[in-house]
């Protein structure tokens, strides 16, 4: 744990796990609210956005392709809304046309442009690239005083610690509003609760921690984020405020279990290189919803509870 | 350099692509239809994705042996295997967790994916490995294609397209009505399972064409598309078929006419253009239908109003049904009825009245229950009913400038 793990593993390991972070908050409501796949479908929307966003400034700046891919998001809902209304189509398939066919064109816009200057191509989008985050200008743990050190962090640690920060104050502030809109739709609206304004917010926030995530673990590996550490936390409580701490120890656990095996556990095996340390992630998050699956408290279906209590 | 490669002019490999990409594209858009109308769609994005580990797995276990880890058949067996295994975990966790069928599709889909992708970079850092092009998987690759993996794709299509010609009578009942197949002593789930597994097939020939990532949407967007044309079921597997077919061979023969354009990304941009023309021109259902319709109605609701304003002998301001009522030779262009707009408005004053009588009347309560101020009653009575009626009403009323 020296000047090695500092350079090389500090900075990917903070991006990971406030990634996991980031993406769990939201994540809890979609579960919630049967949305699940809603993040499914915002995550690989979010590819379009940043290309178009690339090739309209021609740069990586942040801002843009926040944009971007916020605005692909809105796109993406507003077709699946309007598709589905207009061809009286099931929301699913709708959806599934929209993020295919969103997706696909993203890829072959990818595809066609020259990117080869700045770190955006197809694998990347797909899986991230966790691992070349490095810090190079650290020289040990003393750099974290170190002013000019710190300068050169990757920007996509500031860029990830700022979504998560946002993501956590828009889930804190709008806590109640959310929890009633979740659960209860029609009596949220009976309180004057905006719940279609509230409902649009959510998936802002979903497409904001997907946009930062995807440096990190690309747009297929974020659904894993979204779903398995709040579906994990589904199984061990009732109770939301319980269920989204229970989701936030599980995306940590995930994000520093995942890069820890990914980094060292070939190594440990006799092997000498690293695998895909957002893969790990992913893996670690679908063990941890395995195992809770199987084993937590409260895994059965409403249903069977209800049956099974009524027979004691 | 298109038109070659739509007429199968470059070359052998290409045009067995072309041709296989088109049976798969058939047999997905068919098979997209039954999950579709079983409301299962998704489910094969969570299939699609869980191949991955199957092909890095069966790789390693290749190569293990001291084969040739690139064995297409040897692939696609091992990405048979793990879809499967992602099937029955989304079964597993729907049916047995408190968690809905859509979070476990995702988290199938994208643990699986995840541990693939682990599975991948292990394979980079064999030494057999590094030239494995299994990257290509994911967004379909066809460029390069070995002869005998071409054969696999056309004949693997080919098989697809003949399980679904040969089970599409107990599927169609299925999908349709589900709870006449019940009666009928089909096995509701059998079926389901079948066509999760036809489904399956689709996947596994589609992974070097279309690619994981993608393939899903040629089980979707054709169904989806159909839909926009028809209300019957039989049509629509039919129709899906010719756009799945459609957009897979076209898109196949874009790609081979230009280096570096994939191939995955492009049957799918095809179909979603046959999707957006469905959704904008279907009879129906389109957004042109609907726009027409709309301007119709309108037009009819303001004649009519128009009429009966005449009627009163009140001249007409609003724009709109002025323009129309002159444009019919009904009105003067001050909003004054002219001889023809007077006979007119007598009509529909007197259908009016005589709707007005039918109401009253218990004898004509289901046809009055028509009423919606644009229809002409004569659509709705029998002369000698409406003779009866005018009866009652009495001479009609004559409409004087």
């Amino acid at each position: 744990m020296g000047a090695d793990f500092v350079v090389l593993s500090l900075v990917p390991l903070l991006i990971g796990t406030l990634a996991a972070v980031a993406c769990a908050l939201p994540g809890n409501f979609l579960l919630l609210r049967r949305q699940a796949l809603i993040g499914d479908a915002i995550s690989h929307v979010v590819l379009p956005g940043i290309v178009v966003a690339f090739l309209i400034t021609s740069s990586v700046n942040s801002w843009a392709m926040l944009l971007g891919a916020g605005a692909a998001a809105i796109v993406a809902v507003a077709l699946i809304e309007g598709i589905s209304r207009l061809g009286r189509i099931e929301p699913g398939a709708a959806m599934g046309v929209v993020f295919t066919a969103m997706f696909a064109g993203g890829v072959l816009l990818l595809e066609m442009s020259d990117t080869s200057a700045v770190h955006l191509d197809v694998e990347h989008a797909l899986y991230g690239n966790l691992e070349s985050l490095i810090w190079i200008e650290a020289t040990g743990w003393a750099s974290l005083t170190d002013p000019e050190a710190l300068a050169g962090l990757p920007p996509e640690l500031a860029r990830i610690a700022l979504a998560a920060l946002g993501i956590a104050i828009f889930t804190w502030v709008l806590w109640r509003p959310l929890a009633m809109a979740t659960f209860d739709e029609g009596f949220a609206q009976a309180q004057g609760i905006p719940t279609v304004a509230l409902g649009l917010g959510l998936v802002i926030a979903a497409a904001v921690a997907a946009v930062a995530a995807f440096d990190a673990v690309g747009s297929i590996i974020v659904i894993a984020m979204f779903i398995c550490p709040p579906a994990a936390a589904r199984m061990m409580t009732d109770r939301l405020g319980h269920q989204v701490a229970w989701s936030l120890g599980f995306a940590v656990l995930s994000a520093v279990m995942g890069y820890v095996l990914a980094g060292y556990g070939p190594i440990w095996l006799g092997g000498n290189d690293a695998v895909s340390a957002a893969g790990m992630i992913a893996t670690v998050s679908g063990a941890i919803l395995g195992l809770t699956c199987l084993y937590g408290p409260k895994r059965r279906s409403d249903v069977s509870n209800i049956n099974s209590s009524a027979k004691h | 350099m298109l038109f070659e490669a739509l007429t199968f002019q470059l070359g052998y490999n290409a045009t067995l692509v072309a041709l296989g990409a088109a049976l798969l594209g058939i047999s997905a858009g068919a098979t997209g239809t039954f999950l579709f109308l079983r409301k299962r769609a998704l489910v094969s994005d969570a299939i699609s994705h869980a191949t991955l580990p199957g092909i890095g797995l069966a790789f390693i276990v290749m190569v293990a042996f001291g084969g040739d880890g690139r064995n297409l058949a040897g692939l696609l067996l091992g990405s048979a295997l793990s879809a499967g295994l992602g099937l029955l975990a989304v079964q597993w966790i729907s049916a047995r967790t408190r968690l809905g069928e859509d979070a476990a599709i995702g988290a199938v889909l994208s643990v699986f994916f995840g541990a693939g992708i682990v599975l991948l970079t292990v394979i980079q850092t064999m030494d057999s490995g590094r030239q494995a092009g299994l990257e290509g998987f994911l967004l379909g690759a066809t460029a390069g294609m070995l002869l005998s993996d071409a054969l696999v794709i056309a004949i693997g299509g080919a098989a697809a397209l003949a399980l679904v010609v040969l089970f599409r009578r107990p599927m169609t009942l299925a999908a349709f009505d589900p709870g006449y197949a019940v009666a009928q002593g089909m096995n509701l789930q059998r079926i389901d399972l079948a066509t999760m597994g036809l489904a399956l097939g689709v996947t596994i020939i589609g992974l070097k064409v279309v690619g994981l990532i993608l393939i899903v949407a040629l089980l979707i967007i054709p169904a989806v598309s159909a839909r926009f044309w028809t209300d019957r079921s039989d049509r629509m597997v039919v129709l899906a078929g010719v756009f799945g077919g459609l957009s897979g061979y076209v898109g196949a023969a874009i790609s081979a006419s230009a280096p570096a354009l994939p191939t995955g990304p492009l049957i799918v941009l095809v179909a979603a253009a046959l999707f957006g023309a469905s959704l904008l021109i279907a009879p129906g259902r389109g957004v042109l239908a609907a726009l027409i319709r709309h301007v119709g109605y309108r037009r009819q609701v303001h004649l009519r109003q128009g009429l009966l304003t005449l009627a009163q002998g009140l001249p007409i301001y609003e724009n709109y049904t002025l323009r129309l009522l002159t444009r019919a030779g009904l009105a003067r262009p001050d909003g004054v009825a002219t001889e023809a707009g007077r006979a007119e408005a007598a009509k529909a004053l007197r259908d009016e009245a005589r709707w007005a009588m039918a109401r009253q009347l218990q004898a004509h309560e289901a046809a009055s229950a028509l009423y919606d101020g644009l229809r002409p009653i004569a659509t709705v009575l029998t002369a000698d009913e409406i003779a009866e009626i005018d009866a009652r009403l009495g001479p009609p009323k004559q409409v004087t400038a």
